[in-house]
């Protein structure tokens, strides 16, 4: 039987019952169905680790009529991650929720539908499939901004779907153009196909201009923040580990696997310096930033520019040194995943047990919950890429690619976004620390604790076991 | 077995560590009986790779990372010689501890990060490439922060931020340093005599950038001037934090990391031929001085051992730059050697706060009638960084001048002198204010009674030992399992292979 249906169809079922049915228990009933989603794409990985990537067509009608599910080794780790992350999402969304009774109701339904276009995004093997995947996406995860239907959250609400709704645009124009001059969107395809002209440079300029404004590249991450740092904690952790990632994956597909002769080498310098920009300028806002939450959805911000590296390392460069700078992007968006997904969790649980949001709030609160904000210091470790942690080992091989590419100045950038990195995560120590406060707080339920420091343990796992997704994150067959 | 011994001992206190961080804050007597029975077991494993290891037998422990990168824990003579003091002294310093830090909140969060430190310490000991070493070095960095801050005051919160803001800088220098070498060379392997002999003269550039790098990066922890400002700043720690900084941890680990730097990845004879040894050890020599001058102006008790340490560490700096094996043994006995003087100075330091409310030198007159352990324990530490027979430090010196003689390095016997006069300068008086000056009618603020003991025996016990210790070394240097004979063991391996 051919697992990857089914990952599809999972989700959207479950999508379907939470929504028809909101008298079920649907937080035991989530735990049971991702927990499904999770040994598929357990099955999956294993499967594609031995016989290598496999293909799919629903209803077996093949490109370039019908819909072609791609499953490589890169769309099966990402479905492991999101599935990983799904899960303990789920099993805190479970005991965070108690005290949100409105929210609940809807939660679980968008949680389901973002599951499936997430999940719809990673095994796309053609460009409009993606477009679904990402208005899908779009639509599930404003939704899930919006749930508790405040003035604020309204309005980040709002401004994400603006945003997002642009880049989608610039993104279909782009595909129509290409679909004009080629006659196909199959990524596979269009590889042998693309011809350096004008048309064609348009349609992936726009293409790439709506991927950056939805992965909220500097200077089009403003919506990002307050739809991040306002939303729920498990949503922050979802939005923020796997939404903002599946338009960034889209990206580097177009450009990898089709348009990699395509690109100059001086638009891929200036996507990195975008990425450099995104470093410093995140970093820094999060640094001046009175809410916590929002300290950490400006570190997405930062965190999401050593994304754009993958551009300026891999194109136009030697082979080595495009296959670690893959290697290095990918296994980064692994554990930064992992990672902020825990800091978001931990950083809910405390807002919520204090009852405040600002940093001082958390004054000397160290010694009352020192389990959260020790996965908060794991988290921390894996984004500033010390090690040991996945954060450390992707830069490490994204140092390696620069330095064997001789291109020093994205060495710097990536030590300056360490620097930058540690100085607003220590700020929250520094705080946590303080002797003479004595925090009034909320007991929280254990449960909670847990699953920010499972994420966070993950993240540092990564530092001694990546090597295990970095096989099978190979480059596309095209670079190879 | 050889696999999994390294991991064992490393696992011994990471385990202590997170079974500690689990345990309800009030749950003193587990803790406590958990910590010691983990050094224990610890110091049992380490002795058995150092019986194992000086029969000629090796422990590696290896596995793949990424790519071509391999994550190797190996005891080696050399290894063992850190991890044999960081667990010796991991005992006493937990027994120590348990005493100074009874009735104090938040003891749970300090013995977990110091259980913590302790693995991250033998970690960097065992470190067989430099990849591993930088993970250990900095889980070591992050580890200590929370130990630095403990008393949550704003000076000790100002204190931590000084601390991360150099050795997280070291860490990023240190990093560059190991990537560019990685690049370069393909690996980054500790082997015996070095890995570059082989490599074209090209690269001599390249390489002396990369090996001050690396050095400045384990400078910042092995406090060598100017990149020693952390160092008294962090004094405000509590007294077993700046013992385990100053003698086992911190300090060490970053001299470690130059004895590997200097013998395993660049090898000496390449070291010297490229050029770099002769100012490194002007850097440590002018370390020396400076340090020793900078001591000598504190009345601070603590903020002067503060700076003598910054002074006694690049001793160690001094010996390894030194070309020859009698200036590597210097270097490398002067390692342990400074660690249980150093240990036992801090411990009495904790004890004059603890029991009198003695924290400035000129409160001590008279101190020895009262504490006559503690003040004789002082005195022989004391004793041992100036370099007065019997006692370790003596033997430190001693080789070091050999060293330097052998090497053709007339000036560095002027350094040895110099600072010893200036040791004699700063640790003289105390001394005798200790014992010959007459005391105070009354005590700063007496905090424990004189009874049966002096003060609490969980302070004095640990104590006394480190000052035998410190004397043991020096009279029993020739005796077969003395630190000195492990040096000596080491050169050779070194220089005759």
């Amino acid at each position: 039987m051919n697992l990857i249906p089914l990952l599809l169809v999972i989700p959207l079922a479950w999508a379907l019952l939470s929504l028809l049915l909101p008298r079920l228990p649907l937080g035991l009933l989530a735990l049971a169905g991702i927990v499904l989603q999770l040994g598929t794409a357990a099955m999956l990985w294993n499967d594609v680790q031995i016989h290598g990537a496999s293909r799919y067509a629903i209803g077996d009608w093949v490109a370039p009529l019908g819909i072609t599910l791609v499953a490589d080794g890169l769309t099966v780790t990402l479905l492991a991650m999101t599935a990983l992350i799904a899960v303990v999402c789920a099993f805190y969304a479970i005991f965070y929720l108690r005290a949100y009774e409105k929210e609940r109701r809807y939660f679980w339904p968008l949680f389901w539908f973002l599951l499936a276009a997430l999940n719809g995004i990673w095994l796309a093997g053609d460009l409009f499939n993606l477009y679904v995947g990402l208005e899908l996406v779009t639509l599930a995860a404003v939704g899930m901004v919006t749930l508790s239907g405040e003035r604020h959250a309204l309005a980040a609400g709002l401004r994400y779907l603006y945003a997002a709704l642009l880049g989608s645009l610039a993104y279909l124009l782009g595909v129509a153009l290409l679909y004009g001059a080629y006659g196909t969107l199959d990524l596979g395809q269009l590889s042998s196909l693309l011809e350096a002209n004008l048309i064609t440079q348009l349609a992936l300029a726009l293409m790439t201009f709506g991927l950056l404004m939805k992965t909220a590249v500097f200077p089009l991450h403003s919506w990002l923040p307050p739809a991040h740092g306002g939303a729920l904690a498990p949503v922050s952790a979802i939005l923020s580990a796997l939404v903002v990632k599946s338009s960034f994956y889209i990206l580097a597909r177009i450009w990898m696997d089709a348009g990699n002769a395509l690109m100059p080498v001086s638009a891929a310098q200036l996507l990195g310096a975008l990425g450099a920009l995104a470093i410093i300028w995140g970093g820094w806002q999060a640094f001046r930033q009175s809410e916590i939450k929002m300290l950490v959805a400006y570190s997405t911000v930062a965190q999401l520019g050593y994304l754009m590296l993958l551009f300026p390392l891999a194109i136009g460069q030697s082979q080595q040194s495009a296959i670690l700078a893959w290697q290095g992007t990918m296994l980064h968006l692994l554990s930064h995943g992992f990672a902020k997904a825990a800091m978001f969790l931990a950083v809910g649980t405390l807002v919520l047990a204090v009852g405040k949001k600002r940093v001082v709030d958390m004054a000397g609160i160290s010694a009352k919950m020192p389990l959260a904000l020790f996965a908060f210091g794991l988290a921390s470790v894996s984004l500033m890429g010390l090690p040991p942690s996945g954060g450390f080992n992707a830069k490490w091989l994204l140092m390696q690619s620069a330095i064997q590419s001789g291109q020093w100045h994205w060495v710097a950038v990536l030590l300056a976004g360490s620097l930058i990195t540690a100085s607003y995560v220590f700020r929250v120590f520094s705080v946590s620390f303080q002797k003479d406060a004595d925090p009034q707080i909320r007991p929280t339920h254990p449960a909670l604790d847990l699953s920010a420091l499972l994420l966070a343990a993950i993240a540092i796992a990564l530092g001694f076991g990546a090597a295990i997704p970095v096989e099978l994150l190979t480059l596309p067959e095209e670079m190879l | 077995m050889s696999f999994w011994l390294p991991l064992l001992v490393l696992a011994t206190s990471l385990v202590a560590a997170l079974f500690i961080f689990t345990l309800p804050e009030e749950r003193h007597a587990l803790r406590g009986s958990f910590n010691l029975l983990a050094a224990l077991v610890k110091i049992a494993l380490v002795g058995w790779m150092i019986i194992a290891v000086a029969n000629q037998q090796t422990f590696e422990t290896r596995f793949t990372l990424i790519g071509d990168i391999d994550f190797v824990l190996r005891a080696d003579a050399l290894s063992l010689l850190f991890a044999g003091l960081s667990s010796l002294l991991w005992l006493f310093t937990t027994i120590y501890a348990m005493g100074y830090l009874e009735g104090t909140p938040q003891r749970s969060r300090f013995f977990g990060f110091f259980s913590l430190c302790v693995a991250s310490t033998m970690g960097v000991s065992m470190a067989g490439n430099l990849f591993t070493f930088l993970i250990f070095f900095e889980m070591l960095t992050l580890s200590t922060y929370p130990l630095v801050v403990h008393k949550g005051t704003a000076e000790a919160l100002r204190a931590g931020r000084t601390y991360l803001f150099y050795t997280i800088g070291g860490g990023v220098a240190l990093l560059v340093g190991i990537a560019s070498l990685h690049a370069l060379v393909g690996h980054t392997e500790f082997i015996e005599t070095g890995v570059l002999r082989d490599v074209s003269p090209d690269l001599y550039p390249a390489l002396t950038a990369i090996f001050i790098l690396l050095i400045a990066g384990l400078g910042v922890k092995a406090a060598i001037v100017p990149l020693h400002g952390w160092l008294p700043a962090a004094m405000v720690a509590p007294a077993p934090v700046s013992a385990l900084l100053h003698a086992v941890a911190v300090v060490k680990a970053g001299a470690f990391g130059v004895v590997r730097v200097i013998y395993n990845v660049f090898g000496v004879e390449f070291s010297y031929q490229l050029g770099v040894l002769v100012p490194l050890a002007a850097v440590a020599s002018f370390t020396i001085i400076w340090g020793s001058i900078q001591a000598l102006r504190q009345s601070d008790i603590k903020k002067r051992l503060a700076f003598s340490t910054v002074s006694q560490v690049s001793y160690i700096i001094l010996g390894l730059s030194l070309f020859g094996p009698i200036g590597t043994m210097g270097g490398l006995v002067h390692l342990l050697h400074q660690g249980i003087m150093k240990v036992t100075l801090f411990f009495c330091a904790g004890i004059f706060a603890e029991t009198l409310g003695i924290t400035r030198i000129r409160d001590l007159n008279g101190v020895g009638k009262r504490m006559p352990l503690t003040s004789a324990a002082f005195t022989i530490g004391a004793f041992g960084m100036i370099g007065i027979p019997p006692v370790a430090g003596f033997i430190s010196k001693w080789y070091l001048g050999w060293g330097a003689m052998e090497a053709g390095l007339h000036w560095v016997l002027g350094v040895l002198l110099v600072s010893s006069l200036l040791n004699a300068a700063y640790f003289l008086p105390v001394i005798y204010r200790l014992w010959f000056a007459r005391p105070a009618p009354e005590w700063p603020d007496e905090q424990i009674p004189a009874g049966r003991f002096e003060t609490n025996p969980w302070l004095l016990i640990p104590t006394v030992i480190t000052a035998a210790f410190s004397l043991g070394a020096g009279v029993f240097a020739a005796a077969a399992w003395s630190p000195l004979s492990w040096a000596e063991l080491i050169a050779v391996r070194e220089y005759l292979s």
